[in-house]
């Protein structure tokens, strides 16, 4: 027998959710999901972005085949990906050095974490001229130690290398505070055991509060290859993709391509957007996977 | 607590700890002290190769107030809060709704709505940059701060939502159930139920909120140009390109435009750490 209370109330439990759910769905799918089927679909003709779009099949792609310059943007992009990482050992490292409760610490910490509030673009201008060949402080410390200065973002061999240290800079902060948050949690009484079963140093790092700081650590390496691959302003603020693309990655070379002095090629920008897509869909994939066995297990 | 506590160990390592603190954070800060130093230098020191010396005068007040009388600096910053104040409001009030949703129903697609806006949250801006500067320029509002108050929440959707749900689905569920059964409306719960609950998860979302925005950069280019609507992330660029080599000037208006979120930083930063950890790192 169906209560009509109950069955009134079954219906309302089933609009509601949509009820709520509806203005912040409908512009995550006008601004964001529909887009991306935009681009996939743009990335199949050849436009200029303004006059009437020409059905190229997979065109784009073949020529992306042939382009040293896309070769040279996604082996940057993987230069990127590696060196990055590196933010989050050495932020482990701070973590581990600031985790005191020394007199005016909590100061310390929050200067610490500086770097990461800032904007990017103000970072990328302030290595620009930390590492100016004339007077930036980097050669001149060079220079100090007998060193023959370098003009870093002068340079094809090292210019990636220079931007990914700048962006390492708040990135670390970032991944510096995750561990002190994580280490903030770790259960004394396990470090306790651990010191009567005589771990200390290393050992007790490894064994005992690094399994405890797996969830720190795995946001840690979430953001950062999310801001690896999203490398963007950094690029375009220190260099513009230069000496001679030589430190374009493939979010810039994208936005190059579709509109800068070098002409409109929408098409194949998309394209470009579309390999960096599929590429972050693997960490996407991974990162969902991952949530769906923990909401699983609760 | 790991490392040893320094306070037990002998008092050299304590002392070493101690000097080491600060020559290690004025290292690490080193970047950006040079950059508050120059802001204070003149711009003849700078000419005359006077870089990390002595400077001649301090010239604090002349740099700060040149910056804003001769360049639109101010403008651009009135441009940033005009967009990202607005977005604040927008993003924090919508993924209250979504993670309510997401949260408290049991429904049918659930989890993939959940999944849909996680994975929307780390798409690259390149694969949206063509379609949604399309949209923005078909709906009028390309290159005024509304095409990027209304990307910015659409996008910002996503981390607020799983953020937000994240918090609601630890709330004690009775709660709720007991409501039902009293005969109070999904409304009513939503409103004075949950939201009150909800407050420091509203705080920690808009404090990140704040910065995130304030620093976009990305989004500025795309979508607007020009002095009349250009956030200080991508005026500042502009104005690089016009004071070649003048330092101190590009200095001072650096850390003009670092100084809003962190300033947020700095008194909300409880908040802040809150809400970069997803709530995930308790």
């Amino acid at each position: 027998m169906i209560n009509m209370n109950s069955y009134f109330k079954k219906n309302k439990l089933k609009i509601a959710p949509w009820l709520f759910m509806a203005p912040g769905l409908l512009m995550f799918i006008t601004y964001v999901i529909w887009p991306i089927a935009g681009s996939i679909n743009i990335s199949f003709y050849d436009w200029d972005g303004l006059g009437e779009k020409t059905w190229i099949g997979m065109g784009n792609y073949v020529e992306l085949f042939d382009d040293e310059a896309f070769y040279k943007s996604l082996k940057n992009n993987f230069i990127w990906l590696i060196l990055y990482m590196l933010a989050v050992p050495i932020g482990l490292f701070m973590a581990l050095f600031l985790n005191q409760s020394v007199r005016g610490i909590r100061i310390y910490k929050s200067m610490f974490f500086f770097p990461f509030v800032i904007s990017q673009v103000v970072v990328g201008l302030v290595f620009s001229w930390f590492y100016d060949p004339n007077f930036g402080l980097l050669n001149i410390v060079i220079e100090f130690f007998g060193g023959t200065g370098i003009a870093i973002l002068a340079d094809e061999r090292y210019v990636t290398y220079g931007i990914i240290a700048a962006g390492l800079w708040p990135q670390t902060a970032y991944c510096m505070i995750l561990y002190l948050t994580g280490l903030n949690a770790v259960d004394s009484e396990q470090i306790e055991a651990g010191r009567l079963d005589n771990a200390k140093g290393w050992k007790m790092l490894w064994y005992i509060i690094l399994p405890q700081l797996k969830p720190a650590t795995f946001i840690a390496i979430v953001v950062t290859v999310i801001g690896a691959l999203r490398s963007f302003d950094m690029v375009s603020i220190m260099t513009a993709g230069g000496p001679w693309g030589s430190s374009r990655v493939l979010a810039y070379y994208m936005y190059e391509k579709s509109f800068s002095e070098y002409g409109f090629r929408m098409g194949y920008g998309a394209a470009i957007a579309v390999i960096l897509f599929l590429i972050m869909m693997v960490y996407i994939t991974f990162f969902l996977l991952k949530m769906y066995r923990d909401e699983k297990a609760n | 607590m790991f490392p040893k506590p320094i306070e037990n160990t002998n008092i050299l390592t304590q002392s070493v700890y101690k000097t080491a603190l600060p020559i290690v954070l004025i290292l690490w800060l080193l970047p950006l002290i040079a950059v508050a130093l120059t802001s204070f230098r003149s711009g003849g020191d700078l000419i005359s190769g006077n870089y990390w010396g002595w400077p001649t005068s301090f010239d604090l007040y002349e740099n700060y107030t040149s910056v804003f009388k001769n360049t639109p600096l101010a403008q651009y910053m009135w441009n940033s809060f005009r967009v990202t104040i607005p977005t604040v409001f927008g993003a924090v009030a919508l993924s209250c709704m979504t993670g309510f949703a997401l949260a408290v129903y049991n429904f049918k697609g659930n989890i993939l709505i959940f999944f849909l806006f996680i994975a929307g949250n780390f798409v690259p801006f390149q694969i949206l940059m063509v379609p949604v500067r399309d949209l923005s320029v078909q709906m009028g509002v390309y290159n005024s701060v509304w095409a990027l108050i209304l990307f910015h929440i659409a996008f910002q959707a996503g981390f607020c939502t799983l953020f937000m749900r994240n918090f609601i689905k630890a709330l004690p569920r009775e709660l709720i159930e007991a409501a039902r059964v009293e005969g109070v409306n999904e409304f009513q719960i939503f409103w004075y139920i949950v939201i009150p609950l909800m407050k420091p998860a509203i705080a920690a979302l808009s404090v990140l909120i704040f910065t995130f925005i304030w620093n976009d950069y990305f989004w500025a280019t795309v979508l607007t140009q020009g002095v009349d609507s250009q956030p200080v992330t991508a005026g500042l660029y502009s104005l690089n390109g016009q004071w070649i080599s003048q330092w101190h000037l590009v200095s001072a208006g650096s850390i003009v435009a670092a100084l809003p979120p962190v300033l947020m930083f700095f008194t909300m930063q409880k908040h802040f750490i809150a809400g970069l950890t997803l709530g995930a790192v308790k």
